[in-house]
């Protein structure tokens, strides 16, 4: 990706269980700060995993008109704050600095409206055919959120939305990327957002035993990534959007460059429906390929924000993976999973921890692993146990996430 | 005769709350479209409401002329008092 045009990254937005903002969000994954809390309903009614990680301190007021709020499930909600957030932070005014033709959106949903879709389901079973609303569709389709983003931007680029379970926000950055990069767009809005805490999800995937089921009662130690005695993730909601600007369109309107995309892997497990294949060449692949890209040896890596959901075959082939791609530098770089804190925000995770990303460049430190407390002797590479941790002169960030289908996907971000 | 108070007042909460207009707005002249900023996916939920509310089936040709609040309370309480019509008398 480096030769022909760059792409950086100028503008952030997050909506999410640790904080509705950038700057609260990132404080609290600092600071070991916990999203995650015991749900009521799913206590009394006895689901299998009673806790999860929802949206803390969002209003929806500052972003949109009640009458558009209740048009649209919550995942297309997150979108559009995180990205009103990001469209701020870059300071681009479409039609001044881009005309709208030169900008796109590619924010993707792994599930899209999944309360709509349940709630409406019961209307036609219970009231019949003619009681199910006319907005169940837009309210449903999981493109509906780059739609709404760009009805509201007024982004008349390119705009769709990318379907790849827990990677569909990564996969949107890099595909968003190459968007720029073969000069369809100038600027795109990127990332990933999802309802991602809803009855039927809670009861699916805790019915195929994703889930933690152990920490029922202790809710901020449930979700522990790489810990011996992790048993499932813990369910989170929120969205995070990236403004991605080629290089040179950035630096002509003195926009503050925040970080620069510098490489992308994709490829798939072909393997099995949820299992990813046991000896995390998959994902090593794509860890490869981001790192062809970016024109790096796996040395010049110095953190990792892992996909880390807390079950136990995740970070056991993410750890295999790590280790296949970067080789001996796996036991030197600092890696850490921030789902420690917020659960797992699904096709929003890509997203929110790509802003996670863009913040360690910039600030130089990385948030911890919260909850490491026992060793498991095959994840055995330096997580940042328990707290954040300096990271001076950190230069190149690999973001990597993983999706049921055993779809892999892995971006470079490297400082500017 | 149908209750033409009852039935404004729901029809009144029912706009509101779905076209999140103020109450104010919502008088018998109010057109749909044009007055409360409604669009057809509006209308059809809107009558959607009515029908679950009054226990009602309005067809589609009938949605087509009911542009206002006025005609949409009028043909209500028309329907309802055809339905109590039809319906058994009381011993």
């Amino acid at each position: 990706m480096k030769e022909a045009r760059r792409i950086v990254v100028t503008g952030l937005g997050v909506v999410s269980p640790v904080g509705s903002n950038v700057e609260s969000a990132w404080k609290n994954l600092l600071a070991g700060h916990s999203g995650i809390r015991r749900i009521p309903k799913y206590v009394e009614q006895d689901y299998r995993c009673q806790l999860a990680a929802e949206v803390a301190d969002l209003d929806m007021d500052k972003y949109l008109p009640p009458k558009e709020q209740q048009r649209m499930d919550s995942f297309c909600h997150y979108a559009l704050a995180a990205a009103q957030q990001a469209m701020e932070s870059s300071g681009l005014q479409v039609g001044t600095d881009i005309a709208p033709e030169r900008i796109g959106t590619l924010v993707s949903s792994g599930i899209g409206g999944l309360t709509t879709s349940t709630y409406q389901s019961q209307r036609l079973g219970t009231l019949g055919s003619r009681m199910v609303s006319p907005l169940t569709v837009p309210e449903i389709i999981a493109d509906m959120a780059t739609g709404h983003i760009a009805i509201r931007f007024n982004l008349q680029g390119p705009n769709f939305g990318i379907v790849s379970a827990c990677a569909s926000g990564l996969h949107s950055i890099g595909e968003a990327a190459w968007i720029i990069q073969r000069g369809d767009a100038d600027v795109m809005l990127a990332g990933g957002t999802e309802a991602g805490v809803t009855d039927l999800g809670q009861a699916a995937f805790g019915a195929m035993r994703a889930l933690t089921s152990s920490h029922n009662d202790d809710p901020e130690h449930a979700s522990r990534p790489f810990d011996a005695t992790r048993d499932g993730f813990v369910p989170g909601a929120g969205a995070g959007v990236l403004v991605l600007e080629e290089l040179t369109h950035a630096q002509k309107r003195g926009a503050n460059i925040l970080a620069e995309i510098s490489g992308y892997g994709a490829t798939c497990d072909a393997h099995h429906i949820t299992a990813p294949v046991d000896d995390g060449s998959g994902a090593a692949r794509a860890i490869r390929i981001a790192l062809e890209h970016a024109e790096l040896a796996p040395e010049a890596i110095g953190y990792v924000n892992a996909h880390g959901t807390s079950t136990p075959l995740n970070d056991l082939v993410e750890t295999r993976a790590l280790k296949l791609a970067l080789g001996e530098h796996a036991y030197h770089t600092a890696i850490s999973s921030t789902k420690s804190m917020t659960g797992h925000m699904l096709g929003a995770a890509g997203g929110f921890e790509s802003v996670v990303c863009v913040q360690a460049l910039c600030h130089g430190i990385a948030p911890g692993t919260m909850n490491l407390a026992t060793p498991d002797p095959e994840c055995d590479l330096d997580y940042l146990p328990n707290a954040a941790r300096e990271l001076p002169g950190l230069q190149h960030v690999l973001k990597l996430n993983m999706g049921f289908g055993g779809h892999n996907a892995a971006v470079v971000f490297s400082r500017f | 005769m149908a209750d033409i108070q009852d039935i404004t007042e729901k029809v009144k909460a029912i706009i509101v709350k779905q076209l999140a207009v103020n109450p104010d707005q919502v008088t018998p002249e109010a057109r749909f479209i044009e007055d409360l900023n409604a669009d057809s996916l509006d209308t059809v939920e809107l009558v959607m409401e009515f029908e679950e509310t009054f226990d009602l089936r309005i067809s589609d040709d009938v949605v087509e002329n009911m542009l206002t609040v006025g005609a949409a309370i009028d043909y209500i309480a028309k329907k309802l008092d055809e339905k109590a019509a039809a319906g058994t008398p009381e011993a």
